[in-house]
């Protein structure tokens, strides 16, 4: 395991941002930190980078007891959500910035400088300032400028957080690349399941300072630990005391199965290809349904029709921690 | 890999987007406000001001040169650039200190000391020229006899001189630059600590080039502050002759003697300086927060 | 939906905030120490012997110091004199930070150096400079106000010229125009609009522009040197009136008088404070 986590609690002033976090994260592996704002996933990577100090617990990064290393001894690579790149510094010094602080010769330096702004596209603006690159671009030089220093592990907060949507989802596959061409530990802070889902080798859901689940990306999809967990990583309905998704679910016009849930169709919206329900059932639960446009029209739904749900056979289920409205 | 970001790498750097220019609508109140605005700044600022130089240049360049011939104008002017560099000197290495210090941590009592650094800026000249002399004055002051004991005279002597011109200008420096440092936050300093800089490299590598604008606003703003002391400098400076008389108490004491080309050649002087500072300024202003 | 899921099930939490503990290492822990060594040696320290020799002979003594008449009339003058021009500063101030920022015209960049020049210009000269226009004998306005009490007016109206001006102009700039826009779009008019939007976004800074022109006033010395004539009941300001209590050798009345003057200041900055805060309070 390249970075060992016990027993980390974290209070600023009276609010809990750590409590009693273990984690290992293993070598050469993608892992996100995936959770709510606010839920100390941040915390915990500031830490581990040594920006931030535990109040108690420790960290071990590639067997080395780090817990009381300062930042600068730790050899770790940060990103910031917003970029943290020398304003007054052209590109390539900032990608030279660490290997200069490591007294490399200029020679080394140089072709270590120019190898990495090959990786991350940004040869031809090795004399820009910053200022004069977009936010996915400064960002990539940020990626450099980490990189550069041959870190033990790679650090990234929100590294995608301050980007528009297109060029997020671009520099997503883009990292997941790197990676696969890199091979250093990498951990990433994000609160974008898709994003966590889509890059990531492992993922550590966290919130309100605890660790829910642990577990590769069709691990917490397939199996979640809890409604939480569940809810946090796709769209979550309820149905006769259980949690849900809401496209596995059966739809019936008659009360084909035993134990179907008897209700009546409240909305009905369609949305591209597939159809969004609002059903209504006796019991006075709201249940969202989805299917496609081809079954729904198969079916004959309109609102107002009378069906029967069924949970699909081999769908994720979880016990629903709302008391039940039928109670 | 590179196909997904073949376009962008193509793309021209897009330019940081600034903000909106204001829309102008303009109506009649626009041109009575900004006739308003105009004249009344014409008549206190502005023709005041030109008189200055109008009256200096009467006969000539004559009143400069006769200025330059005088001895003791030209000690008194040696004075004033002397005090001004190390009160200059003083408050850049107290100023940014002060301002890291408030800005980069907590610490008990920081909010009383942060309302106290602007005290300077609205205390009266006199009063900081008296509370200089209640405290160091060679006779009676609360530690002058001490430290005249170790042979440092302050009061009616040069070290005075530079307490009080360092007194006034304390703030300015502070001013400026706590408000860069605030926006330029603490992230690049992080990434610099990630990255192996130490707390030494940090601040030379980092933090001083972020702040260097601020610290050349406050040093211009400090100069031109020092140089034109007067109140505080003349309390205890004694205003001896050839010794501790700088170039503001001059133009007193040429005004009152009735050498009122002399007064006016050295206010041109001064005047010169302090527009000079304020253009500077202005002119290197617009390109660091643009 | 998958945020409403969340909040939800878990409750909103308070948002992050940090104790008021020290954070100084050992390093800025000594800055500091130096630091304040200086700034007591320099501020501190003296202006305590300022407050210590004003009450040094008693109450009375203090008492009948800033009582005395020619005392009394030279406060007053100050601080009505202060108050007035800091009037003036409260309607000029916004008027031309607004033309400074809002309109567009040929020599616009000269006004905003104008505005400075009060700050930078030694207060000696800007004495001198007011005296050759308004107070000469062959004044080109062929006015002569020196040594009357417009002359105070003027000299503190010139000094305190950037105050106001300063404060006002950057909150200007951040206020977002659509804001105005969406004030007209609901069918108030360019005046409604201005009180009702503009002006509360401004108060806080024209309060505090307002607070510094005052204490600027109040303190002012140099500028009227050679304006005011300095005479007795009639131009004489507190700090002339403390300087001849001072060239007199009667210490105890000057440091009364400048006890005076220094709780003024201290009322100032506690007012800036309380305005500062505020203001961050707002948001």
């Amino acid at each position: 395991m390249s970075i060992e986590v016990s027993g980390l609690n974290k209070k600023f002033g009276d609010f809990v941002a750590l409590d009693d976090v273990n984690v290992s994260i293993p070598t050469g592996r993608l892992t996100a930190l995936l959770g709510p704002s606010g839920g100390g996933k941040s915390t915990l990577l500031r830490i581990i980078a040594g920006l931030e100090k535990a109040d108690t617990g420790s960290v071990t990064i590639e067997g080395v007891e780090a817990t009381h290393l300062p930042a600068q001894k730790r050899n770790v690579g940060f990103v910031f959500q917003h970029y943290a790149v020398f304003k007054h510094m052209t590109v390539a010094k900032n990608v030279a910035f660490g290997l200069e602080i490591r007294k490399k010769s200029k020679a080394e330096v140089a072709a270590r400088v120019d190898e990495l702004l090959a990786l991350v596209h940004l040869s031809q603006f090795a004399h820009r300032l910053p200022s004069q690159l977009s936010g996915g671009q400064r960002q990539r030089m940020a990626l450099a400028r980490a990189l550069a220093v041959e870190p033990s592990v790679l650090l990234l907060d929100e590294p995608f957080g301050a980007l528009d949507a297109k060029v997020r989802k671009e520099l997503r596959e883009w990292l997941r690349r790197l990676h696969d061409e890199v091979h250093v530990t990498t951990i990433f802070v994000t609160h974008d399941q898709e994003e966590a889902l889509e890059v990531a080798d492992e993922i550590v859901v966290i919130n309100e300072g605890r660790v829910e689940q642990v577990g590769t990306p069709d691990q917490l999809y397939d199996d979640p630990a809890n409604d939480f967990v569940m809810s946090f990583l796709g769209e979550v309905t309820h149905l006769a005391g259980t949690a849900v998704r809401p496209h596995d679910i059966d739809v019936a016009t008659s009360p084909l199965f035993a134990g179907a849930v008897e209700g009546t169709v409240a909305r009905m919206v369609r949305v591209g290809f597939e159809v969004r329900l609002v059903v209504l059932t006796v019991a006075g639960e709201e249940v969202s349904v989805v299917l496609t446009r081809t079954h729904a029209r198969s079916l004959g739904i309109e609102e107002g029709a009378t069906v029967w749900l069924t949970v699909t056979a081999g769908a994720t289920v979880v016990p629903s921690m709302r008391p039940s409205l039928a109670g | 890999m590179a196909d997904t970001l073949v376009h962008d790498v193509a793309a021209p750097p897009p330019v940081e987007a600034s903000r909106r220019p204001p829309r102008v609508r303009r109506t009649p109140t626009t041109y009575v406000l900004r006739l308003v605005a105009t004249a009344y700044l014409f008549f206190l600022v502005a023709w005041p001001v030109s008189l200055v130089a109008t009256n200096t240049f009467e006969d000539g360049l004559g009143s400069i040169r006769a200025l330059l011939e005088d001895p003791d104008i030209v000690v008194a002017l040696q004075l004033s650039v002397y005090v001004a560099f190390f009160s200059v000197v003083i408050n850049t290495l107290f100023g940014v200190g002060m301002s890291l210090l408030l800005v980069r941590y907590e610490f008990p009592g920081k909010r009383l000391l942060n309302a106290l650094l602007d005290l300077p800026l609205s205390v009266s000249p006199i009063v900081v020229g008296l509370a200089l002399v209640l405290a160091y004055g060679g006779r009676n002051g609360w530690l002058g006899p001490t430290l005249a004991g170790w042979g440092l005279d302050i009061i009616f002597s040069t070290p005075g001189i530079i307490m009080a011109t360092t007194f006034v200008a304390l703030p300015l420096m502070i001013r400026e630059i706590v408000p860069v440092l605030e926006e330029v936050g603490i992230e690049q300093e992080q990434a610099a600590q990630s990255l192996g800089a130490s707390g030494l490299q940090c601040f030379r590598r980092i933090t001083l080039p972020s702040i260097k604008w601020g610290i050349v606003y406050g040093v211009v703003l400090t100069l031109a502050r020092s140089l034109g002391e007067f109140g505080a400098v003349k309390v205890v400076s004694g205003n001896v002759l050839g010794q501790t008389r700088t170039a503001t108490l001059v133009v007193e004491e040429k005004y009152l003697n009735f050498d009122q080309q002399a007064a006016y050649a050295t206010a041109f002087l001064l005047a010169m300086v302090s527009v000079a500072c304020i253009v500077i300024v202005a002119i290197i202003r617009p390109k660091n927060h643009g | 939906m998958t945020s409403i899921e969340i909040s939800r099930v878990r409750p909103a939490r308070t948002p992050r905030r940090s104790g008021p503990r020290s954070t100084l290492t050992r390093s800025s822990g000594i800055g500091l120490g130096i630091a304040m060594i200086w700034f007591s040696a320099l501020v501190l320290i003296p202006l305590a012997c300022v407050v210590v020799t004003a009450i040094d002979g008693g109450w009375e003594a203090f008492w009948s110091a800033i009582t005395n008449g020619q005392t009394i009339a030279a406060i007053k003058l100050t601080v009505f004199t202060a108050l007035g021009v800091t009037a003036v500063n409260v309607v000029m101030g916004p008027l031309i930070a607004w033309v400074l920022v809002r309109d567009r015209f040929w020599g616009k960049s000269v006004l905003e150096v104008l505005i400075d020049i009060p700050f930078a210009l030694p207060t000696i000269v800007a004495g001198l400079v007011l005296l050759s226009l308004y107070g000469n004998a062959d004044s080109p306005l062929g006015v002569d106000i020196a040594n009357s009490r417009p002359a105070v007016f003027l000299a503190f109206l010139f000094v305190t010229l950037p105050f106001v001006v300063r404060m006002v102009q950057p909150v200007l700039e951040e206020l977002d125009q659509d804001v105005e826009e969406a004030a007209a779009s609901l069918g108030a008019s360019r005046f409604t609009t201005f009180r009702r939007v503009v002006l509360p976004s401004l108060a806080p800074a024209i309060a505090a522009g307002a607070a510094l022109s005052f204490a600027r006033g109040v303190s002012e010395y140099g500028s009227l040197v050679l304006l005011s004539g300095n005479l007795p009941f009639q131009t004489e300001v507190t700090s002339v009136r403390i300087l001849s209590s001072i060239e007199n050798d009667n210490v105890a009345a000057a440091a009364a008088v400048a006890t005076v003057l220094l709780m003024i200041s201290l009322a100032v900055i506690v007012l800036l404070d309380v305005i500062q805060r505020r203001v961050a309070a707002r948001g």
